[in-house]
């Protein structure tokens, strides 16, 4: 009789220890799961050489906002976009194209951008005066590998100028003087940053084995001069002076005699 | 062919309608139809009505994207849809995977792989853990967690637009599901399954047990893939309530005593009588 009570705690409290086993196991399970999905997507999601299709959003912005639909995939007329398979290291499902093997042919109405939708192809970045506008589109940026570039060789070769839809405007050619016959020129190609779209149209021209003319993100591709430097030339860009305020900073000179640092050793540098 | 259409006629239909909608989707792909156009992440019906996958919203919204008026859209309608005919009725009528998973599931049964291991060491709240973690990473690495990792969208987007590697994430739910754990993605794992199971609580389609024909033969709770849900067999006549019914209507086929059918949840006769 005496031991009923303890027993029924006994039991109670047993209840309680699975009860906390359980809740401590499912929330273990749960961080280890959690971690290695996390782990998976952030990895999954990593990849920088990603050409996408015209109006995309920002790179971090399309990976959320992107629903991998493939509209866009099925709107293209010349089978140029591709939703990435699992096996080809890409973030599954999302839309991208690969221009040495079929580029981007610019088509005026570009169906692949209004039919998304999520937004992560936006109307808006490729209309002007409310009209679609492929011409404004920055899918990318063609840059050249001037070793392999046959032109840089002397060759007369102007593939990816003629292959540019903007014709003279994306790509230019310079001329330049061929010291090593000292009669002919140097005809080579100059990719403008600020006309190319990188739809990699010169890309699939090239005819070099593997093109020295080829399309990569803008992000990848292009520098950032910082707002510190200011072209004192340009009027525009100088009015970015106006309302700056000056920050003084003040360093303290050493106090000792600079002749010193020649008979110390070079700690005293650092 | 009578007993045949009577034994397995749900069965037939739902094949038909999962092996359609992929046919229709493919179609769109491959020859330009446009009745139904995308995948299951979203779709175009008709070139006009936006339809989405309203987990998959979620997901977007977590990771801090903007939602586009398409993608509510799409998600209310199909959330309604789902909320009407039954939550899970996308897993078994429409979910491609469900065809991976039910080969498992008969192949387990025939060879007898379910009277070796009766234990099941998982539980089957498992999927709103999940559920709640794929929200949680979204919010966390700012992308739509679950979408880089779904089978399901990786198997229907395999299909409409080339699989490459899914076939090996394929295989590995089949010989989970085989030889793990029974029903195991479908029935403990899947964060979709789990999303429409919360929709289905409130569906109006729903399978009802009717007790004075059933003989207690269990036929039904062997062939269900959620038997949870029918925990009423042979001890009352009631709908079945729970959210995790597929709505699949396979126990209202091997039934032979009509015990079980389909009806319409009696709302309005459930609030005049207070249950």
């Amino acid at each position: 009789m005496q031991d009923a009570p303890s027993k029924m705690e006994n039991r109670a409290s047993n209840d309680r220890r699975k009860f906390i086993l359980r809740m401590t196991r499912s929330a273990g399970i749960a961080a280890l799961g959690g971690f290695v999905w996390s782990a998976y997507v952030d990895e999954a999601t990593a990849s920088q050489l990603l050409l996408r299709p015209p109006g995309a959003i920002k790179e971090d912005d399309f990976l959320r906002t992107c629903i991998k639909c493939g509209l866009c995939v099925e709107a293209c007329p010349y089978n140029t976009l591709l939703l990435a398979k699992p096996g080809d290291n890409k973030p599954m499902g999302t839309p991208y194209f690969i221009p040495r093997d079929i580029p981007c042919y610019m088509c005026p109405d570009i169906p692949c951008v209004p039919i998304c939708p999520s937004g992560a192809l936006d109307e808006s970045s490729v209309t002007t005066n409310g009209v679609l506008d492929i011409n404004i589109a920055e899918m990318g940026l063609a840059v050249i590998d001037d070793e392999s570039c046959i032109a840089f060789w002397g060759i007369q070769c102007d593939a990816c100028y003629r292959a540019c839809p903007l014709l003279g405007e994306a790509i230019s050619v310079e001329y330049k003087k061929n010291e090593r016959t000292g009669k002919h020129a140097y005809l080579t190609p100059v990719v403008h940053s600020d006309i190319c779209t990188g739809c990699g149209l010169c890309e699939k021209a090239c005819v070099t084995e593997k093109a020295a003319i080829f399309v990569l993100p803008r992000e990848v591709a292009m520098g950032r001069v910082g707002n510190y430097y200011i072209k004192g030339w340009d009027k525009d860009d100088e009015k970015r002076l106006e309302g700056a305020k000056e920050i003084k900073t003040k360093t303290e000179i050493s106090k000792d005699s600079a002749v010193d640092s020649l008979n110390s050793d070079s700690g005293d540098l650092y | 062919m009578r007993t045949i259409w009577n034994n397995y006629r749900y069965l037939i239909l739902r094949r038909t309608t999962q092996l359609g909608l992929l046919l229709l989707y493919f179609g769109a792909n491959a020859w330009g139809w446009g009745l139904l156009m995308g995948n299951l992440s979203s779709s175009l019906f008709l070139s006009t009505v936006p339809l989405s996958d309203p987990y998959a919203a979620l997901q977007m919204a977590a990771a801090g994207a903007v939602l586009a008026t398409d993608i509510i859209v799409g998600a209310l309608i199909i959330s309604t849809f789902y909320l009407l005919i039954g939550g899970r009725a996308f897993c078994s009528w429409v979910c491609p995977v469900n065809l991976v998973t039910d080969a498992a599931a008969i192949l387990r049964r025939k060879l007898n792989v379910d009277s070796i291991s009766k234990r099941q060491p998982a539980s089957r709240s498992m999927r709103y853990w999940v559920l709640v973690l794929g929200l949680i990473i979204s919010l966390m690495m700012g992308v739509t967690a679950f979408e880089f990792i779904s089978p399901i969208s990786m198997l229907h987007r395999g299909i409409v637009f080339g699989l490459g590697f899914g076939w090996a994430a394929m295989l590995i739910i089949f010989l989970f599901d085989m030889f793990v754990l029974k029903n195991g993605w479908c029935g403990h794992i899947c964060p979709l399954g789990g999303f429409y199971s919360i929709l289905g609580k409130v569906s109006l389609i729903r399978v009802h047990h009717n007790v004075e024909n059933c003989t207690s033969c269990m036929k039904c709770k062997t062939v269900c893939p959620e038997h949870q849900v029918l925990h009423m067999i042979a001890k009352e006549s009631a709908d079945v309530l729970s959210g995790e019914c597929t709505n699949c209507a396979r126990c209202v086929e091997v039934c032979e005593d009509d015990a079980l059918s389909f009806s319409i949840r009696k709302l309005i006769k459930n609030k005049k009588s207070g249950e």
